[in-house]
């Protein structure tokens, strides 16, 4: 580097982008929070039971194997549109169909990837499902790209 | 070593190595279940021992990170550590917490670690790489809290250089940002956001700034170039990496809920991010090319160069492959996520502890001028060997990313293959992983082989020029 560039003007640079950078963040993520999602995410319809669901979700590390709109593990099908690929976007067919897959855990198929059975009640499934019904309608700019996730 | 209390580094840097160890076994187990999919099963399911190597490589970077800072912070502020006792405590406390909480993970089914250490309350678990209970989170957090009393004591009776003022405030971020780990709303998708205010803010935000300092200090010492030019160098480069990364978190936010807007900023910001790596390219060879001495520590000096290579390749270059969104749209959550995490963790962050590790660690044995001239051969044999082990998964983990996008993701519904269906038809590219995962694990046991050599460096220091300044 030049001579003429200083160290002085080197940590300018970066005291003041820094703060330019946190500041334009901050914004925009008060732009994003309060003004953005509330019209993405359909927060009307986040009722106690899909917070509930989410907890099941959480409390047997499903994130350890499965993604979750693209985030998680890379094991396990991806769920945030599992609701449209196994219950046809039918919420009553997506209750029987989580009902039925949960409780035939672990298939014990010999070298195949296996699911832990996680001895879930009746309640909790029907919670997860609704949490993971829920989750398919957040606007994530279309993402997966196709029913396959 | 001109400070006795420096030496507390040691146990940190050692636990640091005991737990990487662990890491690599389990990331073995992992890619043999990726092949046969019931391998430990019900014993250890897939999901355990991902939280178990993710994990322990969080925590270890951080025991590395915190020896970096022992050792460095007293040098630099030319005075004795604040108090050796605190940081001995800690190291206790942060060494019991993190055994136990890995061995819940191990031996107490997950819902009932949740259930008992009463995540009811707060609930913090169940989010990639944040599963640890929130009693052990709270432990973290408190364990830092202690760590940053201790170290700006010491930096603030002392002289304040750059190398101290970076590394400190980028431990002041990761700390602050750790807060977000303890908010968990019920709606995932802002609870989706802010994880990302840990998760991104560390790795590619303040960790960076960790990184830099502790470069910067070992090219001072190996090199002897004088600081204020290091010192510059040091400071365009973190400013590089905030101006880019704050705002390149936006390339997470992509398919998550956030507002379109953040396509183009994340593409944009995020497609600038490889610039600090590059630069830290730039900074450690012309340092090293401009060297005053040749410090008879050639292990150190590899990995030094070899941190500043790996992580342009794995953070920037393999980070650029996939951050473009109408690109990141296709490969959003595949195997080349996976690809670019390995090589972008093990250059920067892994490949800098041990960086700094084979600096300190011979000097603290007293071998001021580093290992003998064997056990610095086998340590850059190690250094090889897992380097090379590295990319080769990286190459490998891309072309199952590559595949699985080509049949899963591009085709339209109806005509793509299923998730599983595609696992089966890359099965070829995880058992070629799996098998460079082996030669890792080799050059790992090779490199603490390492450690085992006896003997010191000849004191034959050539130095060109002027004498180095005091450093």
């Amino acid at each position: 580097m030049a001579e003429r560039f200083t160290k002085s003007m080197a940590r300018n640079i970066y005291l003041g982008g820094s703060a330019f950078f946190v500041l334009l963040f901050l914004a925009l993520t008060l732009d994003t929070q309060v003004r953005a999602m509330p019209e993405r995410d359909n927060r009307d319809q986040l009722t106690d039971q899909v917070v509930r669901g989410k907890h099941v979700w959480e409390n047997n590390n499903c994130v350890g194997c499965h993604s979750l709109m693209g985030e998680g593990a890379y094991f396990a099908p991806e769920l945030a549109n599992v609701f449209n690929r196994r219950g046809d976007g039918d919420s009553e067919v997506f209750q029987a169909y989580m009902n039925a897959w949960m409780n035939a855990m672990p298939t014990n198929v010999p070298g195949r990837r296996q699911m832990p059975n996680f001895n879930l009640t009746d309640e909790e499934i029907e919670d997860l499902a609704v949490f993971l019904e829920w989750t398919s309608k957040i606007d994530d700019n279309d993402w997966p790209p196709n029913i396959e996730g | 070593m001109k400070y006795e209390s420096q030496r507390v580094a040691m146990p940190y840097f050692i636990f640091a190595l005991v737990l990487f160890a662990g890491q690599i076994l389990f990331g073995l187990i992992l890619g043999l279940q990726y092949v046969v999919g019931d391998f430990l099963f019900p014993e250890i399911p897939f999901n355990v021992a991902r939280m178990v190597h993710t994990n322990l490589l969080i925590v270890w970077l951080l025991f590395g990170f915190m020896g970096a800072t022992y050792y460095m912070v007293p040098e630099e502020a030319q005075t004795e550590l604040h108090s050796p006792l605190l940081a001995w405590i800690l190291f206790w406390v942060f060494a019991i917490a993190g055994t136990l909480t890995i061995l819940g993970y191990l031996f107490v089914d997950y819902a009932t670690l949740a259930d008992v250490t009463m995540n009811k309350l707060l609930p913090t678990m169940g989010r990639e790489f944040l599963e640890q209970p929130t009693i052990t989170k709270i432990g973290i957090a408190l364990v830092v809290v202690g760590f940053l009393y201790n170290v700006m004591m010491t930096a603030l009776k002392g002289r304040k250089t750059v190398v101290n003022i970076v590394l400190i405030t980028g431990l002041i971020g990761l700390a602050v940002l750790w807060m977000f780990a303890f908010y968990n709303p019920g709606n995932l998708t802002q609870d989706k956001y802010f994880w990302w205010f840990v998760v991104h803010l560390w790795v590619e935000g303040v960790w960076e700034l960790i990184m830099g300092a502790i470069l910067a200090y070992v090219l001072i010492k190996l090199t002897g170039v004088d600081r204020e030019v290091i010192e510059k160098w040091l400071y365009v480069i973190i400013a590089m990496a905030l101006i880019t990364g704050i705002i390149g978190t936006g390339h997470h936010f992509f398919w998550i809920g956030p507002p379109e807007y953040w396509l183009w900023l994340g593409s944009v910001f995020s497609a600038l991010e490889p610039l600090p790596f590059f630069m830290m390219v730039i900074f450690a060879f012309n340092m090293i090319n401009r060297r005053r001495r040749n410090h008879p520590n050639k292990a150190a000096m590899l990995w030094a160069m070899g941190t500043a290579v790996m992580a342009f390749l794995g953070a920037g270059v393999w980070g650029f492959l996939h951050t473009l969104a109408p690109v990141n749209y296709y490969t959003h959550g595949s195997q080349i996520t996976a690809a670019h995490g390995h090589m972008a963790f093990y250059g920067a962050y892994v490949m800098i502890v041990l960086t700094i590790i084979s600096y300190a660690v011979p000097i603290m044995r007293g071998r001021p001028y580093g290992n003998s001239n064997t056990a610095q051969i086998v340590e850059m044999w190690g250094f090889w060997l897992m380097t090379v082990s590295m990319v080769f998964i990286t190459l490998f983990l891309t072309g199952a990313g590559v595949l699985q996008v080509w049949l899963q993701r591009i085709p339209e519904s109806g005509e793509a293959l299923s998730f599983m269906a595609t696992q089966d038809n890359i099965a070829l590219f995880y058992w070629a992983r799996l098998v460079a995962g082996c030669f890792f694990m080799a050059g790992l046991v090779v490199y603490f082989g390492s450690f085992f050599i006896k003997g010191q460096a000849s004191p034959a220091e050539e130095v060109r020029g002027p004498a180095p300044q005091e450093a």
